[in-house]
């Protein structure tokens, strides 16, 4: 991944921070993402990002389960060990649904969480940057990404001048790496990085 | 912004409702000539048919009100912005109720035992099974519960109606808004014990299942239940989409389309479940008694409707309502409620005809005409309703909450 240069402001009020969504979209600067404490309704809208495809993966992975499902039962009850219970068929369809339906569910469930968390980027003793640690507690936390056409200065005002707090430049990591939140303070070397 | 707050039945809709209220009759007329008065074969197709449509479209009617109900008590916003469309469905039961109050006595008080075995004395008192159950089917205990049932529908209803009409005088303090609450909360909760009582254990079992009278099924009330809920959230979506496009209901958008068709999914695959739970313990378990339900349904003549049916129900809603973007496409909102209200028809169909006329399915233009007739009566009363009382809320504590719904 890269290191990338970003400009931080926090907000403490939902409204401000739409109209400084709004603001920042329509000055055309690139809005990395915002982090915020709690879910707010309508933000993704506001932020214009794209509809989710979770359910999409989820339909796949659940079909996957479906058809694992089907196809297990059906290989040992029908072809490998035939077996006569209470004088069923041995492709007794109705029987396997409750077992089709589970792995189903189960399929879908695993995996659209594991979906969830690649695209999040979490997981087990890795690590990513955090742009403020009060984006989870108390503020809403917009982070603008700079490109070599950015004016610094400039769009540190404008964020304040949009109802932005703490307005601030941060070099940091955008992808996750390994390590753990304890031990591994310095992952890379640069003077300018500011760790959470 | 101005709102069109009164809904001006336009001509179309009084001559389409007056037209198919008109087909119903005629009908009624031509069944009762062909099939009234003929042979046990006919009379069952006569009654049945009757019996069919008239508790199909009441359960379907009154589920609507269960609908208003359970979302006042669970203080539900988003139904807020189009209740009054919800109510106006809502008071065609105490009509649709008239018209199988009259179908239920004369098929009881005829001795129509084509339609009900336990009407006839002599063939109880020869069998065991009915024997043993005459204490609960019988004309005196039957009729108490079904006029019991009918009339408590229609008065709670109209409770929750008028309850609802009094706010539009002005607008209400927090103190009156409170009190709103706890009222509509005290009436909503009666309706819905009643509703307990009735549509999801007594009623069911009475009208529909003692058609086959030595068979019986501890889900069944609820199979039924879960038939008529999807059903009535399908009639309350196209009423909705209807006004939309006449241009009422300014307030009501896609996130409450969304909203209803997510109902419409859920309570289908909750209907499925009831379908498979009945299905696969009967099946597994293989007694006769209980099997002899299913042999006219999935193997003999009518198995053709009876997967149609879960096609229908199941199958659409499933693959078709999966997406968000079609749940909040007025297009496939429309479609998918008029499937599924057709569909669920085509289930009550087996449920009443499986088990009179086993043998052949006599499906013809008298099921439509007279299904028909009843629709015209819904569309009717609907408009007429609608059209007296403002088609706002405006003055709900929720209204707001309704307005900025976001799904």
């Amino acid at each position: 991944m890269a290191i990338k240069r970003f400009v931080v402001g926090s907000f403490e009020e939902e409204p401000v921070l739409f109209r400084a969504v709004k603001k920042v979209r329509t000055a055309g600067y690139k809005l990395y993402d915002v982090f915020t404490p709690m879910p707010i309704h309508g933000l993704d809208k506001a932020m214009g990002l794209r509809e989710t495809s979770i359910p999409t993966a989820g339909f796949i992975y659940g079909i996957t389960g479906t058809t694992t499902a089907l196809c297990g039962i059906s290989y040992t009850l029908v072809y490998d060990w035939p077996l006569n219970i209470g004088g069923k068929p041995h492709f007794a369809l109705p029987a396997w649904i409750p077992i089709m339906f589970e792995l189903t569910v189960l399929f879908s469930a695993v995996g659209m969480v594991m979906t969830f968390c690649y695209l999040c980027q979490m997981a087990p003793f890795v690590r990513k940057h955090h742009f403020s640690p009060r984006s989870t507690d108390d503020r809403m936390v917009m982070v603008i990404e700079c490109t070599e056409k950015t004016n610094e200065e400039e769009l540190k005002t404008f964020l304040s001048q949009t109802g932005a707090e703490d307005v601030h430049v941060q070099n940091a990591e955008t992808g996750w790496w390994l390590g753990s939140y304890s031990k591994n303070k310095k992952p890379f070397e640069n003077p300018n990085t500011i760790l959470a | 912004m101005s709102l069109k707050e009164r809904f001006e039945i336009p001509s179309g809709f009084r001559m389409w409702s007056l037209g198919l209220i008109g087909v119903g009759v005629l009908s009624l007329i031509i069944g009762y000539i062909l099939y009234g008065t003929g042979d046990d074969a006919h009379q069952a197709r006569f009654w049945g048919v009757l019996l069919h449509n008239s508790i199909y479209f009441l359960l379907v009617t009154n589920a609507v009100m269960f609908f208003f109900c359970a979302t006042t008590l669970a203080l539900a916003g988003f139904q807020v912005s189009f209740k009054r469309v919800t109510e106006a469905i809502s008071a065609c039961v105490p009509v649709i109720g008239g018209i199988t109050f009259v179908v239920l006595l004369f098929i009881i008080f005829g001795h129509k035992q084509m339609v009900y075995e336990w009407l006839d004395k002599g063939k109880v008192s020869r069998d065991a099974a009915l024997t043993g159950k005459s204490g609960f089917l019988n004309p005196g205990f039957f009729m108490t519960w079904t006029v019991l049932a009918i009339g408590l529908w229609s008065i709670l209803g109209y409770k929750m109606r008028s309850l609802s009409r009094k706010t539009d005088d002005h607008p209400l303090s927090v103190e009156e808004g409170k009190k709103f609450m706890f009222k509509n909360t005290v009436w909503a909760s009666l309706f819905i014990i009643w509703y307990a009582l009735t549509v999801a254990a007594v009623i069911p079992w009475l009208w529909l299942m003692s058609i086959s009278a030595h068979w019986y099924s501890t889900l069944y009330s609820w199979y039924i239940f879960a038939s008529t809920f999807v059903a009535g959230i399908a009639l309350i979506s196209i009423f909705v989409v209807y006004m939309k496009n006449q241009g009422y209901l300014e307030y009501t958008n896609k996130e409450h389309l969304h909203d209803l068709g997510k109902f419409q999914f859920a309570f289908s695959i909750f209907w499925t479940y009831l379908w498979f739970a009945q299905f696969m313990l009967i099946w597994y378990a293989n007694i006769s008694e209980e099997t002899i339900y299913y042999k006219a349904r999935a193997e003999g003549a009518y198995s053709g409707i009876f997967y149609l049916n879960l096609v229908i129900n199941f199958l659409a809603p499933i693959l078709i309502y999966m997406s968000t973007p079609s749940k909040r496409n007025y297009a496939v909102v429309t479609f998918m409620s008029v499937a599924l209200l057709f569909g669920h028809w085509l289930d009550f169909y087996q449920i009443v005809f499986a088990g009179m006329l086993p043998d052949h399915v006599s499906m013809g233009l008298f099921d439509f005409g007279i299904a028909a007739g009843f629709v015209g009566v819904i569309i009717y009363q609907t408009g007429r309703v609608f059209s007296k009382f403002p088609t706002l809320a405006k003055n709900h504590p929720f209204f707001k909450e309704s307005i900025i719904h976001y799904t």
